[in-house]
């Protein structure tokens, strides 16, 4: 039974805003959970948050970063367009409760999946603050949303073509120093990026104590446990990152073994980013640069 | 025609082992006509057949037997649908040698009768010369929500839409089938029988719902609600088998290139990492170590084997021990998978990357007896030797899914995760049924269809009496 894209936004120069009709998915969606798409028959199952959901509409929104074959696939159809599969919602709901002061950093696009978290402790009343990095300006996403669910916003740049220049974790850290000075710490942090940043950004709060949520983005199947594809160590246990997260207290997540396991199909994916595309990503990307500055010359 | 008095099974045709290690295509060619009709011949069509017996939904055995020596296969092929759904996938699949073979008075002084190779030749037969799909039956106005689309599902649900019933399966995954989809490999049941199978039940009226994740999307308590969207269902049978995957617990399981069995086997199977046109990515395997030797263990072993690799099984008991189908340890063998008995894995290795470079075993020895009369393995002191390899797939059985159990807490479940049910599948749960793995933890095809048939039974009697 295919889904349909009931809308279609293209948020940057590799960022889209996707939203499939998937009633059975928005009926009971909840902030933190993700849900699965196939693009078609020869695609492959494909985890991601969900950001947004209209139960009335039975629509639900998902922002996604064109990082490979099956995003770039979906990145290139259309409104109208039909996709194989939508199943969820999965995971767990995000959790809010005892949360007071908190610090949401969010990386790239991880900061789609951010953001709606945020709005979460927003709603609930609580002081959010939002450091929100971008690798530079191109890809800037979601700033008004954000910026509607905080009490401030960081914008920080790797290259310092907009906002701030520097990594998150620079702001975290003088974030953090401030809010002790001024003794009143931050009670929770809640980060969603790259699993690097996630790693230094746990590093950093748990020197000043302060509880740090992340969202675990694993390579999975089936996304209802039976895989075992998405385990992670937490705590020196075993989890499955879609039956026990994907949230979980990343003071005690071992991120050097979620790197290495985020990498092992990296390169098989190149190559059917080749097949199905017929360049490779970076190409793909130089092409539409090549056709958005003939485009704005040609104005 | 006169009994054929032979002591030996009539050989199945199949693929040179050599031949069939390098292809996904079925290894098992089935018997030819003459070959049917010489088998069916050595059944002695006893007054009291034990093979009925030993078969866990109790196929009226002699009788197709007997249908097949009269050249009516389709009336035999009738014969086993009276108590069967699945007779091409039961041939296929089922350990006839600890069922109903195991019971053939013929096995006493020799062979017993190829029972399971008799069903599968009349379900082919059947399916290439006579095929027919059902019709509809007449609807008696009760609607039932089946979860879960494997053996027990659709067992279950064919049975029901044979009564009459207005039968809807919800799978999560893509495609339906359970087991028989993501599971078993094509070269031991095609997935285009399978299929076959599951447009027969479409056609008796049942609705097949994929991407439809009960526990999660929809709630039991829902389905049996009045909810006007997704309730309205009398009853609910859950057939949503055993789930996640056991992981031995020894140091390197995360490490890249270890698998489950499950994993390893849905994308072969399921997601077809071996076809070019998939996307599903498979790193390039070479050295293989499989741990455990159960048949889904000989399924990934065979699965590695024809993507080319050199594949070792580590079983920590021995020869006799071994829990997998003799047939499918047979062929295993025969398809040049080494074994390495009386050994078991203590840690992976890696290299400095985290990728799977080899794993450190220690050869085991038999001691005394434990509860199931299985003796033990213990550890032979200072016998550890490491054993080069780039992948580990760990096929140690499964563990029942908590997904179900966490968004239905108002059922009972036994220790380990399974629903407490009784031997009509009735749960403790009002209108809420349940069989197969889901209930047992991992067993068979045939014992999950079983279950399902029984439990369609007991939905018909707990329907009609309200």
């Amino acid at each position: 039974m295919p889904f349909q894209i009931v809308k279609k936004e293209q948020l940057s120069d590799n960022m889209f805003r996707v939203t499939f009709h998937a009633p059975l998915v928005a009926r009971r969606a909840q902030p933190g959970q993700f849900l699965m798409f196939r693009v078609d028959e020869f695609g492959e199952r494909m985890p991601i948050t969900i950001s947004y959901f209209d139960r009335e509409k039975g629509d639900v929104t998902v922002i996604m970063q064109r990082v490979g074959s099956t995003t770039a696939l979906l990145a290139s159809m259309n409104e109208g367009d039909y996709v194989a599969d939508v199943v969820g919602p999965l995971g767990n709901p995000a959790e809010f409760d005892n949360m007071h002061k908190v610090i949401v950093v969010g990386g790239g696009s991880g900061c789609a999946i951010a953001w709606p978290q945020a709005k979460g402790a927003f709603d609930r009343g609580c002081h959010v603050d939002i450091v929100a990095g971008f690798r530079t300006k191109g890809i800037v996403v979601l700033e008004d949303e954000m910026r509607a669910c905080c009490k401030n916003l960081y914008m920080m740049t790797d290259d310092g073509s907009y906002g701030e220049k520097g990594f998150t974790t620079v702001k975290l850290k003088e974030l953090l120093e401030k809010a002790k000075a001024e003794g009143e710490q931050y009670d929770t942090c809640i980060c969603i990026g790259p699993l690097p940043m996630m790693k230094f950004v746990c590093q950093i709060t748990k020197e000043y104590g302060v509880h740090t949520m992340v969202d675990m983005n694993c390579i999975m199947i089936d996304g209802s446990g039976m895989c075992g594809g998405c385990r992670l160590t937490v705590d020196g246990q075993r989890k499955f990152t879609c039956v026990d997260g994907p949230e979980f207290d990343g003071h005690l997540v071992d991120f050097d073994e979620a790197i290495a396991r985020s990498k092992i199909y990296e390169k098989q994916e190149a190559r059917v980013f080749q097949r199905r595309h017929h360049c490779t990503l970076q190409e793909l990307a130089d092409r539409e640069e090549a056709a958005r500055k003939a485009a704005k010359e040609g104005k | 025609m006169a009994t054929n008095l032979s002591p030996t099974k009539n050989p199945i045709p199949e693929q040179e082992p050599n031949v069939r290690n390098k292809n996904f295509d079925e290894v098992a060619l089935g018997y030819t006509v003459e070959l049917a009709l010489d088998e069916a011949n050595r059944c002695l069509q006893c007054r009291r057949p034990q093979c009925v017996t030993g078969c866990p939904v109790n196929v009226k055995i002699p009788d197709f037997i007997k249908l097949i020596t009269q050249q009516d296969f389709k009336g035999a092929y009738h014969k086993i649908l009276e108590d069967s759904s699945l007779p091409a996938i039961c041939g296929r699949v089922c350990p006839q040698e600890n069922q109903c073979e195991s019971k053939c008075v013929r096995g006493i002084k020799g062979e017993p009768v190829g029972i399971g190779r008799l069903e599968r030749f009349v379900a082919d037969w059947v399916m290439q010369n006579a095929d027919e799909m059902p019709e509809k039956p007449e609807r008696n106005g009760h609607r039932v929500a089946v979860v879960g689309s494997g053996p027990a599902g659709l067992a279950c649900a064919s049975d029901l839409a044979k009564l009459g019933y207005d039968v809807t399966v919800f799978e999560h995954l893509h495609k339906a089938g359970g087991v028989l989809a993501y599971g078993i490999p094509e070269f031991r049941l095609p997935k285009a029988l399978v299929q076959k199978e599951i447009d027969k039940l479409t056609a008796l009226g049942v609705t097949i719902q994929c991407d439809a994740t009960v526990g999660k999307a929809l709630l039991i308590d829902e389905l049996l609600s009045n909810d006007p969207d997704v309730g309205g269902y009398e009853a609910v049978f859950i057939g949503s088998g055993a789930g996640l995957p056991v992981f031995q617990n020894i140091p390197g399981l995360n490490y890249c290139g270890v698998f489950s069995a499950n994993e390893f086997l849905t994308r072969i199977n399921l997601m077809k990492a071996y076809d070019e046109r998939y996307d599903t990515p498979l790193m390039p395997i070479s050295k293989v170590c499989v741990v455990g030797a159960g048949n889904v263990a000989m399924d990934a072993a065979r699965c590695a084997k024809r993507l080319g690799a050199e594949v070792t099984v580590v079983y920590r008991r021995g020869e006799k021990e071994i829990p997998a189908r003799k047939e499918e340890y047979e062929h295993a063998k025969e398809e040049d998978i080494i074994f390495k008995l009386l050994t078991n894995p203590v840690e992976i290795l890696a290299d400095e990357n985290g990728w799977v470079r080899g794993i450190r075993c220690i050869e085991m020895e038999l001691g005394e007896p434990d509860a199931r009369g299985r003796r033990r393995p213990v550890e032979k002191p200072g016998s550890e030797f490491e054993m080069e390899c780039d992948a580990v797939i760990m096929a140690l059985g499964t563990s029942p899914n908590p997904l179900l159990r966490k968004a239905t807490p108002d059922m009972e479940y036994t220790e380990k995760g399974g629903i407490v049910a009784d031997e009509h599948g009735v749960t403790t749960k009002p209108g809420v049924f349940a069989g197969g793995d889901a209930v047992t933890g991992a067993a068979t095809v045939i014992k999950a269809m079983g279950a399902g048939k029984e439990a369609a039974a007991a939905i018909d009697r707990y329907i009609m009496k309200k």
